[in-house]
């Protein structure tokens, strides 16, 4: 009977220890998403390109070296905008600030809204491609017919390793649905998205 | 050993109880062993149907007997009915029927549990069967089920499919804890850790890697549910998600699971060899240890499943060689069975025949997986049928035939008759022919380039696919031989004595054949 005792005892222990280890590989399961989203940040391995960059004063511009920086735009599933860069390419000085224009237009008959998420490869590249501005910053209404020229303001890092010669900068436009109709002052705060 | 069979003949009471409720009430472990053996093979047969439906299709080139919407459907339903509702649920089988025989306990320690992990099996694969017949069709993205392929793309099915996902996971924890639990509290004096069989010790193994797993999977389908239902955006990219980070959480439960679909078959493997041998299992400690060393390296590779999303140099480079790192607990396993084998009196009876298939079979797998592993020629091999031949040989003649040669080699101890010998040696030959001749031409259609999961193909794999399909169809067809089998030595036959196997060792052989409803009431010593 001590024994069954016993048994019952370490049986219930064995069952805490074991459902311990299931929620938390659980929880685990989900704290991948965070984990996942710094590791990219850390290491820039999935091409996201990082939120506004601040200029400093002292960038030293690397005369003696040049980088083709070139420009895709495309549309996501079920997204109708036209949507292309202005220059399918330009070749820029490392340090050096450089702005280029994408070109939208809503050849719809209702007003939406549209988002652009980036994507740079080879993504070893990543971290060295600061954007100061960007239109990725934040979403984009345009009412029907309406087009627009949306600006990029870029620098590549000097210290972008030697054998990167060349960097692809992606773009996908995805559809946002109609404009949310807020009163007051707020737009901007609430069409902000920090997809960088 | 006479008194238990004594208790059991006076205590008539103590009995099955008659009729359905007996099924469905039982807390016997022998009863719950038998049904999801049962319920497993009927999976079998139903994820092998499919399996044949996508033979015929592929028979030739062009489109003949299903659209490309349905054969996406086969590919996929297949995959998941065999993962969760054949290869698993017949290893949970074996070890409810043979765990608590090998360590001399009286059950497992949560019969309960044991009977609803059970039943919630059949209510998740009625759930996901039963998507083949709603609007839009059974899930169609191949049983790894990619974002966005199941999210955005996926058919409205796909909430059915997540919520059967959750029943498996819940089935499967629950019979993972139950093992631990037996195993933990419930052997017989005497029998220390490394005294206990080695099916035990894998299926210890097994059970610490479905609890690690099975709830990243559920949170993975979780998150799966909540973009299509909740409009969160875990996997869109649209709103700051990204999909490659759902092959990272999938491969982290998926890499893992491979193994949970093959070490319980090293376990029963290092049963049968060295009974057929008649010498005692070589290297015993090196056995358990290479088990742990296999788990532990299962958690650390599981990005060589996406080499080609875009991992940096750094990244292939230590995937590649973790994932080369486990041969070398995988190879001490093949060798300790070869020399067990070495300078012994081996005889072929038919769990032996299969015994020694699963170690060249499985070690041909295990080649073809090293060829995948390598990080710069897997962008030549991603998505083709050398993958496809790859995972067929350590599935087929790993798992399945891990599971034949341990119905085999248990059968008499079940149902107290010896199995007709010849017919099972004839199922293990048509078998093994079947299987190679429908996966081995695989191996050439993918280096050629054939990509996987498609209706059609390129009029130059038009022959290997013909080879591969009769293969399929023999392999398909033998399988009824099994059941044949099965069913005949469950009614009858040569009475099976207590230790069919001359070479045979371990305490589930000290217990009448077939064994008693109830055994082990009173602990056996160990030595």
């Amino acid at each position: 009977m001590a024994d069954q005792q016993q048994g019952k005892r370490s049986n219930s222990r064995v069952i805490a220890w074991c459902m311990a280890g299931v929620v938390g590989m659980f929880a685990f399961g989900f704290a991948l998403v965070p984990l996942y989203d710094v590791f990219c940040d850390i290491t820039g391995i999935n091409g996201k390109t990082s939120g506004r960059y601040e200029a400093g004063t002292g960038e030293q511009v690397d005369e003696n070296r040049t980088v083709t920086v070139q420009f895709l735009a495309s549309n996501g599933p079920g997204m109708t905008w036209e949507f292309r860069p202005v220059v399918r390419s330009v070749t820029v000085h490392p340090g050096e600030p450089m702005t280029v224009n994408f070109f939208a237009s809503n050849p719809t008959d209702s007003n939406m809204v549209g988002q652009a998420v980036p994507s740079l490869s080879p993504s070893e590249g990543t971290l060295y491609f600061h954007k100061t501005e960007c239109f990725c910053f934040n979403q984009q209404p345009l009412e029907a017919g309406e087009s627009v020229e949306m600006p990029l303001v870029f620098i590549v890092d000097p210290e972008l390793p030697e054998h990167i010669t060349k960097l692809t900068l992606s773009y996908t436009l995805y559809d946002q649905g109609k404009p949310v109709e807020v009163s007051g002052p707020a737009t901007a705060d609430t069409i902000t998205n920090n997809n960088g | 050993m006479s008194a238990v069979a004594d208790t059991h003949n006076q205590e008539h009471h103590h009995g099955p109880a008659k009729g359905i409720s007996r099924w469905l009430l039982t807390t016997n472990h022998k009863d719950i062993g038998s049904m999801y053996l049962i319920f497993s093979f009927a999976m079998f047969l139903l994820g092998g149907s499919m399996a044949m439906v996508i033979r015929a299709e592929l028979f030739q080139p062009g489109l003949q007997i299903v659209q490309p919407e349905f054969f996406n459907q086969m590919t996929t339903m297949h995959g998941l009915i065999m993962v969760f509702g054949a290869v698993m649920p017949a290893f949970v089988g074996l070890a409810n029927w043979m765990l608590p025989l090998m360590i001399g306990a009286p059950d497992m320690a949560l019969p309960r549990m044991n009977n609803w992990s059970f039943w919630l099996l059949p209510c998740a694969f009625l759930i996901l069967v039963s998507t083949l017949f709603m609007e839009g069709g059974a899930p169609n993205f191949g049983w790894t089920f990619y974002a966005p392929l199941s999210t955005t793309y996926g058919p409205p099915s796909t909430t059915f499919f997540i919520f059967a996902i959750h029943i498996m996971g819940v089935s499967s924890i629950m019979g993972a804890i139950n093992v631990i639990a037996t195993i933990l509290n419930l052997r017989a004096p005497g029998m220390t850790l490394m005294k206990m069989p080695l099916f035990v010790w894998t299926w210890l193994i097994t059970a610490f890697l479905l609890i690690a797993v099975m709830p990243v999977l559920a949170g993975a389908v979780t998150m799966m549910l909540m973009d299509i239902n909740f409009g969160t955006s875990f996997f869109d990219a649209s709103g700051g998600g990204d999909p490659v980070l759902f092959q990272h959480v999938f491969w982290f439960f998926g890499h893992p699971e491979v193994y949970i679909m093959i070490l319980p078959a090293f376990g029963a493997i290092s049963h049968i060899v060295p009974a057929f041998s008649r010498k005692p299992l070589f290297g015993y400690p090196s056995m358990v240890y290479a088990t742990g060393a296999i788990a532990l390296l299962s958690f650390l590779v599981w990005a060589h499943h996406m080499f080609t999303v875009g991992i940096p140099l750094a990244g292939q480079l230590f995937f590649m060689y973790a994932t080369l790192l486990i041969a070398v607990p995988t190879g001490v396993k093949v060798f300790n069975w070869v020399t067990t084998m070495f300078r012994g009196s081996l005889s072929f009876e038919a769990p032996m025949l299969f015994a020694v298939a699963f170690i060249i079979l499985f070690s041909i797998g295990g080649f073809s997986g090293l060829m995948l592993a390598i990080a710069p020629a897997d962008f030549q091999y991603h998505d083709t049928y050398f993958v496809v031949a790859h995972f067929h040989y350590v599935l087929v003649p790993g798992a399945i035939f891990g599971i034949f040669a341990s119905a085999y080699f248990w059968l008499p101890k079940w149902t107290g008759n010896m199995y007709d010998e010849t017919l099972a040696k004839t199922h293990f030959w048509l078998s093994f022919v079947g299987m190679n001749l429908a996966f081995f031409p695989m191996h050439f259609l993918g280096l050629a380039g054939m990509p996987r999961r498609i209706p059609d193909y390129a009029l130059q794999f038009a022959d290997f696919n013909m080879v591969s399909s009769i293969g399929a169809f023999m392999f398909g067809v033998t399988q009824l031989l099994f059941l044949f089998i099965v069913v005949k030595c469950a009614r009858g036959g040569e009475k099976a004595p207590a230790k069919p196997w001359d070479g045979a060792e371990g305490l589930e052989w000290t217990v009448p054949s077939p064994a008693p409803y109830h055994t082990f009431t009173t602990p056996p010593e160990v030595k």
